[in-house]
């Protein structure tokens, strides 16, 4: 597959792997794709206390375009309020990354572990409140 | 041998998707594009007689390799993709008032199951017969597979991407108990195993697989008792009959060559080839846990192919670790209908395995300074990826 130097760059140097606490009820996971379909991304973030992302955390399976999109979402969700995030669009992600039609489902996957990572911490917060 | 016929940048380990042409290929078949130009079917001039005479010893060569009992079984065609359907779509169409039945292995090469699936569309009964887990086929299940309107069984001597060698001797003899033709495509086999093509009716072999020209391949096709086909090209009846066309003199001649040369280095490639193997999986499995070989473990493999899957990793990731060494992937991302490799699913490979492996390729001219280096980098990017990876 020939992929773009953002591509590249990404998957050589990429920002953001790692896990946040799971368990820390600032922070929201999600887990999206399937071992069978050859892509997993699992991405945390944490809020701080003005509603913002200040941390966020990603692991990849998957080809270069997966590890490339899931990287560069969590850099452009950092500092970024919940709506602000939610609002980012995989046309964008694969835009930016020139990702071939292909390889476009990983730009899905990217955006999709965004809206159920926040989904997630919601859930725990909500769920805070109603307690 | 010199084995430095090579880009010094990139390290070539792909040799079951296609193999340099050897220069002792290339030297033999020079001399026929511009001065020995005559057509080999105008045979009334000295220059036609020259380029037939390379051609028939080219066919010898040919036989000689594969086990044929005679060149005259020997039908030169563009590759093995069109020796395969030649043999496929001229059996059944020739014999179909005999039978509709046409029985494949679930791994046998895209152009095998692609010109039966046309057969198919054309009212063909196609029976895929299941692979073990090694990827070899149960003769037990062949046999009930076959039925009086069954007319032909075409099974792969070697396999692509696990290397497994099939049991031809023994489906030969099956076939022959129940009068059905059998064909098999040789051309990962040839030049690495020892053929016997006289025990199988329809023989396919490829000259870019054994260090030959791009472009030319054969098929045997037995002459004694004497097989028909349906020709899928018509024109000035060369090759028998079955494969109009004016024969290209130089890429005959290099088939002609490179099987001499396989014969010829046949043994010791396969034991030096068996070492390099034996070395890199010795460097795998010192450095990484969960590497698994996909297909046969024991004898039953050509040392040149490993196929291989790394927990936790996908294989397309893999290979943009390394940009420098040319491998291949089983998984869904290197392919274009994103599904992966069809050998991998029928020997019930896990598909998240199927996704993370590799097919790794030793040939000719490959070095143990390449396998080394080629072991000690994979090494290192799979443990990069484990470490970004949730299912690590």
């Amino acid at each position: 597959m020939e992929y773009s130097k953002e591509v590249l760059d990404l998957y050589e140097n990429p920002r953001n792997v790692g896990s946040l606490d799971e368990n820390d009820v600032s922070v929201g996971t999600a887990v999206v794709g399937a071992p069978s379909c050859g892509d997993v991304i699992k991405l945390q973030i944490k809020v701080n206390e003005d509603g913002k992302i200040f941390e966020a955390k990603f692991k990849a399976f998957g080809c270069g375009a997966a590890i490339a999109s899931s990287s560069l979402i969590t850099e452009w969700i950092r500092g970024k309020s919940l709506e602000e995030a939610i609002g980012i669009r995989n046309q964008e992600v694969a835009e930016y990354l020139s990702l071939p039609p292909v390889k476009a489902h990983c730009s899905v996957l990217a955006e999709e572990a965004v809206g159920k990572a926040i989904v997630d911490y919601q859930k725990k917060n909500s769920e805070k409140v109603i307690a | 041998m010199e084995r430095t016929q090579r880009r010094s940048e990139v390290i070539y380990l792909d040799y079951q998707a296609t193999t340099p042409c050897d220069r002792r290929v290339l030297d033999e078949v020079i001399p026929y594009f511009c001065e020995e130009f005559g057509n080999p079917h105008s045979v009334n001039h000295i220059m036609g007689r020259t380029a037939k005479a390379a051609i028939e010893t080219a066919r010898s060569n040919v036989a000689e390799l594969i086990g044929a009992e005679s060149p005259e079984d020997i039908i030169f065609t563009s590759g093995a993709t069109e020796a395969n359907n030649l043999a496929l779509q001229g059996i059944a169409r020739f014999y179909r008032e005999k039978g509709d039945r046409i029985i494949i292995s679930e791994i046998e090469h895209k152009c095998v199951i692609e010109a039966s699936r046309a057969l198919e569309r054309d009212g063909f009964d196609v029976i895929r017969i299941p692979v073990s887990r090694k990827g070899i086929v149960d003769l037990q299940v062949l046999e009930e597979a076959l039925s009086d309107r069954t007319l032909l069984v075409s099974i792969m001597s070697v396999n692509n991407e696990i290397g497994t060698i099939q049991p031809i001797a023994e489906i030969s003899e099956i076939c022959k108990r129940h009068g059905v033709f059998f064909h098999t495509d040789a051309a990962q086999a040839a030049g690495k195993i020892e053929l016997n093509a006289f025990q199988v009716d329809l023989m396919s072999i490829s000259g870019h697989k054994i260090y030959g020209p791009k472009g030319i391949g054969a098929l045997y096709v037995r002459k004694k008792p004497r097989i028909r086909l349906i020709p899928l090209l018509y024109g000035g009846g060369q090759e028998r009959g079955l494969r109009s066309g004016t024969l290209p003199t130089p890429l005959c001649v290099g088939l002609g060559k490179a099987c001499e040369i396989a014969r010829q280095e046949m043994q010791s490639e396969a034991a030096r080839l068996a070492q390099l193997k034996e070395y890199f999986l010795s460097v795998l499995f010192s450095n990484l846990e969960k590497v698994y070989l996909n297909g046969d473990v024991d004898s039953r493999c050509i040392p040149g192919c490993l196929n291989l899957s790394f927990a936790g990793v996908e294989g397309e990731a893999i290979m943009l670790g390394m940009p420098e060494i040319c491998i291949s992937s089983g998984s869904a991302c290197t392919s274009e209908t994103l599904q992966p490799s069809h050998v991998l699913r029928a020997l019930s490979v896990r598909e998240e395995l199927a996704h993370s492996s590799l097919r790794i390729g030793f040939g000719r001219f490959t070095t143990l300074e390449e396998v080394k280096f080629a072991s000690e980098k994979l090494v290192e990017v799979v443990n990069k990826l484990r470490q970004m990876s949730p299912l690590w």
